[in-house]
């Protein structure tokens, strides 16, 4: 081997690069996230079902919220039929936050296990629960 | 042919795991014991390749000089091209892996009107390389969030960063589409080039088809078909805690896009990708231009029995002196 002690030094940063994130989570124990959903609009829900079925809800849910504001915002159509023939106002504060006005414990408890940061609350309004 | 076969060879890959999880229901097959049998042999093939490189001598001072050699004071020494201290080539090494120094002088030749030699620049594979290294590095450090728990906050300003444009929900992350655009770059120099395309080879398209493929599958997963990122974050969790789970209801996708991970972190100790382990071995880089200072000494001289003028002379005086030939001592 020559220049040995170099090679050897790089290999073992190039290991230890590699082997972070086993050293970050070793001995933890992840728990997923049960986002919450007891809040008094949902239990007087006679059936407990969101805008869509909740496997659908679970990866769409942005996509979603996508195609309600472009629909609000430049279609000035306000009013979704899901997927049931059910009809929805289409309204982040007004139909996801009416039910899911536990955000902390509903949407946040999601999106800080995944590191997302919707940015729509810079002009949305939170629901109040969370303010304090 | 190249890259008809390479094409091939990755679509197999995507069928392989395409029918492994959705028909044979592979799931722990394919998220949890190809992963750690990839991630084993990228990280003993890396180690033993350059092991292997470091056995190799490198009997004479070999590095390549670009520039004004030191000499004397009063002339400038070039000392990023021809570096002949440690911290030289230190540097030159830093702006090379973060720089691609020496792509940015690559020339084109071209004839002029009539026979005139004319030596152009072509910076356009350095501004693709340089593109595509750093968008995949980012995408990369950005993945780094299924693996952590809790996420550093550092991760999350990448992220913020990322998405600046703030397009659409989910918002759409600049270095994913730059990482396709300039794979797809590097492809079509190599097939619309003809010297490059006669140079290429099968092991050139088949990184490139696969990189692609990977950036693809990601790009349908996140923007277009969807996945559920907190099962993902289980399974990667799991994966990197040694404790691993199969969560429920992950599109066949995610399997697709780790299965073709699994391949390029399996293929790379094989393949012409050690020359991110290459490059800081290269002699012709890593060595100063030191030669008129220092004596290289070659690794695998043995002693040689050296037969001195002197001595020859000793052996021979009375003989050369009766021959008339001078000798110097009398
Ligand atoms: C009518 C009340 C109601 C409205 C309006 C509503 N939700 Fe829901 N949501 C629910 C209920 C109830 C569940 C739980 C469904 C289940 O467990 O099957 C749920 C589940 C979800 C889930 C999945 C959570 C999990 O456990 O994985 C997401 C994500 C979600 N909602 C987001 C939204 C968004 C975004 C909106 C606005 C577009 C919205 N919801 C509007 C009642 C509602
Ligand atoms: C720059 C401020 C701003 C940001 C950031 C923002 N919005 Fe909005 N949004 C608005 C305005 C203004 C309207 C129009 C309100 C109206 O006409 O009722 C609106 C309307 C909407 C609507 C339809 C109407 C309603 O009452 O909800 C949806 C859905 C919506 N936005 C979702 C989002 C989502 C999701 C995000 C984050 C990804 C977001 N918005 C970020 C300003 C913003
Ligand atoms: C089941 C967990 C879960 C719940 C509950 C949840 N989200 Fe999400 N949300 C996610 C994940 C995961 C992402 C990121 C997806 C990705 O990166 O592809 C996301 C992304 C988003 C985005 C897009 C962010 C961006 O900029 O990319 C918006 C907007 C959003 N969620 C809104 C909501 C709202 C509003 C609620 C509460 C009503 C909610 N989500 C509840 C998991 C959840
Ligand atoms: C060679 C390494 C990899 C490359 C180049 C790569 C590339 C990509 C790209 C370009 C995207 C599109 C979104 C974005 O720009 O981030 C993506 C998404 C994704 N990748 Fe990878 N990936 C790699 C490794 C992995 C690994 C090891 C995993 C998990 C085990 C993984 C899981 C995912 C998931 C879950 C998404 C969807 C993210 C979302 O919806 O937000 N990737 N990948």
């Amino acid at each position: 081997m020559y220049k040995g002690r170099k090679i050897i030094t790089g290999l073992i940063l190039f290991v230890g690069l590699a082997a972070i994130p086993f050293f970050y989570n070793s001995g933890k124990t992840s728990v997923k996230p049960e986002p919450n959903i007891d809040t008094p609009a949902i239990q007087q829900l006679a059936e407990k079902q969101c805008v869509e079925p909740r496997e659908f809800m679970k990866a769409n849910h942005m996509q979603l919220l996508n195609d309600w504001r472009d629909s609000a915002v430049r279609d000035g159509s306000r009013i979704y039929v899901n997927s049931q023939g059910k009809q929805f106002t289409i309204s982040l504060q007004n139909t996801c936050m009416h039910c899911h006005s536990n955000k902390a414990e509903f949407c946040d408890k999601c999106h800080t296990y995944a590191n997302v940061k919707p940015y729509c609350w810079n002009c949305h309004i939170a629901p109040k629960e969370n303010k304090t | 042919m190249n890259a008809i076969l390479s094409l091939i060879a990755v679509i197999a890959l995507i069928l392989i795991a395409l029918l492994g999880v959705k028909t044979a229901n592979l799931h722990s097959l394919f998220g949890i014991a190809v992963p750690y049998a990839a991630m084993a042999i990228f990280l003993i093939g890396v180690i033993s390749r350059v092991l292997k490189w470091g056995r190799s001598p490198v009997p004479f001072c070999i590095p390549t000089t670009c520039g004004q050699q030191k000499s004397l004071p009063w002339i400038k020494q070039s000392k990023l091209d021809n570096p002949s201290t440690t911290s030289g080539v230190i540097g030159r090494m830093l702006l090379e892996v973060l720089l691609f120094r020496s792509l940015f002088s690559n020339t084109a030749f071209e004839l002029r009107n009539g026979p005139k030699v004319a030596y152009g620049s072509t910076r356009w594979l350095w501004l693709g390389g340089l593109a595509f290294h750093w968008s995949f590095l980012v995408v990369l450090i950005r993945h780094l969030r299924l693996f952590t728990e809790p996420v550093p906050a550092c991760l999350s300003s990448l992220e913020v960063l990322d998405g600046f444009l703030q397009i659409g929900a989910p918002g759409l992350l600049l270095s994913g589409v730059v990482l396709l655009l300039a794979v797809t770059y590097l492809f079509l120099r190599r097939v619309l080039i003809p010297e490059v395309r006669y140079i290429s080879l099968a092991a050139d398209y088949f990184p490139l088809f696969l990189i692609l493929s990977i950036a693809l599958s990601g790009i349908i997963m996140r923007y277009f078909t969807k996945v559920d990122i907190v099962g993902v974050k289980a399974l990667t969790l799991g994966l990197v805690s040694f404790n691993a789970v199969i969560p429920e209801g992950i599109s066949v996708v995610f399997y697709i896009h780790l299965f073709l991970v699994s391949a390029l972190l399996a293929y790379i100790p094989f393949s012409k990708i050690m020359h991110l382990g290459g490059v800081l071995l290269s002699p012709t880089r890593n060595m100063p231009n030191n030669s008129r200072m220092e004596r290289h000494i070659n690794p695998w001289n043995y002693p040689v029995h050296v037969h001195t003028y002197e001595e020859y002379e000793n052996d021979f005086r009375e003989k050369m002196k009766s021959a008339g030939i001078p000798v110097e001592k009398e």
